[in-house]
């Protein structure tokens, strides 16, 4: 079984008046099933509204199923008792960056999360010296979080997660609000902690340059799981992508339009290497006539 | 302006200061305002000088650190040496028209602009060289009796360090929605105080939304990270006395008394 597994996982927001009626009901998750493998790099796409941080927020037990099941590590986040180890077990790093850090120095912050599962206090220290150094982050441990860029505040974020030892990691739109060197900075990081740590990562955005790298692509739009399979056989489809209001890496629209004008280039060219190569190989072929 | 206080600001060094305990530091500050308002004579102000120097050397925090936070009270410096000067009664030394100067009124002023730049400085000291956290861990531990007749500590503490977090973020952003309410032809400086406090209302009411919204993700951060109250909780940095706290209690409780000496016994000239 694997490490998450969701079976006709149904979210309602019910928004409620005054004396308690229901007024309006939105599906933020319409029967949603879903497997990962322990130790995959699974990126979550789609547009806003789709529905994809309510998934995220039901792997870490903040929301509990209206309908259907989810378990995490083999245990049903609808029970009550399974809370906090759920919570254990997935780790999640939000958008905000200033909105998640809890402690005005760094290593405070990283410290709070093994505070809170009542880790020893030596093995605490050790533990958040681990965590910063594996985003990078350890000469800055005493400094205030308020110093710091977005990319360096998110990344002492993910550092916080990863004290807590989790199996899996929630990046919900981690790199939303970060200019781009910011966003290298924590998609590098959340690959490494993948490839290193063989910690399971589920990476929500909608920046299509992030999910080349994934194992498994999931495309959602209004609640459903529409699109799956790996980058390749996702973006190889462009005109389905476009109809759930996403976008196509530029490389592989550049590709895309080279073939339709004739030339041999394969569908779903994820990078620029990629491209050259097959360019090149072509222009070997045939040369340029002028 | 606003971002000269510098009450809350950590100052990351690596002194004796620094690695005190916090809750030797807030009896510390606790006794040295004692001593503020209870001297008497030349003699104690020079001790009270001396220690208060000694202190900030000692704890590796440039000066100009500490004088930032003074910039903030220069207001009420003002106002406060103007009634001592103006208002204490007693034999007039000058008068013009309705003012006059006592001498009594001219030494409170002086008095009371000392008091309360070494009050500044001296409660500087601690938020200067005690993280938020530590200084509430120190409440929190100093106050945990008092969980027994139902308060929560705990979640005092807890909020206590978040809005200190928060603090600065929140004037960041007081600063850009003022910035882009101004853009859009907001006025925050002309008109009466009643105008003023109406040109208010387009800053106060997004700054309290976002709060909210941040409230609201920040509190889903921590309990993602497993928050879940006090009980099973353990310390990063538990607090624990060492020799040098006991000499820091020894040297304060010293410091006292001979400002409380210099009181009795050497009281002038004032």
């Amino acid at each position: 079984m694997g490490i998450i597994k969701a079976k006709q996982l149904v979210h309602e927001y019910i928004r409620r008046d005054e004396e308690g009626n229901v007024e309006s009901i939105q599906t933020a998750l319409d029967h949603v099933d879903l497997d990962v493998e322990p130790g995959q790099f699974i990126a979550i796409l789609g547009h806003n509204g789709s529905g994809k941080s309510t998934l995220a927020k039901h792997i870490n037990a903040l929301l509990t199923p209206t309908e259907g099941s989810l378990w995490v590590n083999g245990m049903d986040v609808s029970e009550e008792q399974n809370v906090l180890p759920v919570r254990q077990t997935a780790g999640m790093v939000f958008q905000n960056p200033d909105n998640q850090i809890i402690a005005s120095v760094v290593e405070e912050d990283v410290g709070f999360g093994p505070e809170n599962i009542g880790v020893p206090t030596e093995e605490i220290w050790q533990r958040v010296e681990e965590s910063l150094k594996s985003v990078g982050m350890l000469e800055y441990r005493t400094h205030s979080p308020n110093k710091l860029s977005g990319g360096q505040k998110q990344r002492v974020a993910i550092a916080g997660v990863v004290a807590m030892q989790p199996k899996c990691i929630v990046f919900d739109e981690p790199t939303a609000m970060l200019d781009p060197n910011g966003r290298k900075e924590v998609i590098r990081t959340a690959h490494e902690l993948n490839q290193k740590k063989g910690v399971t990562v589920i990476l929500i955005t909608h920046y299509m340059e992030e999910v080349v790298d994934a194992d498994r692509v999931i495309v959602m739009d209004q609640g459903k799981v529409v699109m799956q399979g790996t980058p390749r056989e996702i973006f190889s489809q462009v005109g389905k992508l476009k109809e759930y209001r996403l976008d196509v890496p530029q490389i592989t629209i550049l590709a895309d339009l080279l073939r339709q004008s004739g030339l041999d280039i394969p569908v779903g060219v994820l990078t620029r290497e990629e491209l050259v190569g097959h360019i090149l190989r072509l222009a070997q072929v045939e040369p340029p006539a002028k | 302006m606003l971002r000269d206080i510098t009450l809350g600001q950590y100052y990351p060094a690596d002194s004796v200061i620094h690695k005190l305990d916090p809750r030797v530091k807030l009896f510390a500050t606790m006794l040295y305002i004692v001593s503020l308002f209870c001297f008497k004579g030349i003699a104690a102000l020079l001790v009270i000088s001396l220690f208060l120097f000694a202190v900030i050397r000692i704890s590796k925090v440039p000066f100009k650190f500490m004088v930032k936070g003074l910039k903030a009270i220069m207001i009420l410096m003002l106002i406060t040496a103007l009634f001592n000067l103006f208002l204490t009664p007693g034999e007039p030394v000058v008068s013009f028209w309705i003012f006059k100067i006592t001498a009594e009124g001219a030494k409170n002023a002086v008095l009371m602009v000392i008091r309360l730049v070494y009050l500044i400085l001296g409660t500087s000291i601690m938020t200067l060289t005690t993280t938020p956290n530590q200084l509430t861990d120190g409440l929190e531990k100093a106050l945990m009796p008092l969980s027994k007749i139902g308060v929560p500590v705990h979640a005092i503490a807890m909020m206590m360090s978040i809005a200190l977090r928060f603090i600065p973020i929140l004037i960041e952003e007081t600063d850009k929605i003022m910035k882009a309410q101004m853009a859009r032809g907001a006025d925050f400086e002309s008109g009466n105080l009643v105008q003023k406090v109406k040109n208010m209302i387009p800053l106060l009411v997004p700054l309290f939304v976002s709060a909210f919204r941040r409230a609201d993700d920040l509190a889903m951060a921590m309990e993602a990270r497993c928050y879940n109250g006090g009980e099973g909780r353990t310390k990063m940095k538990p607090l624990h006395y060492e020799n040098r706290d006991r000499a820091a209690y020894l040297i304060i409780v010293g410091y006292l008394v001979v400002v409380l000496l210099c009181r009795r016994f050497l009281p002038f000239p004032m």
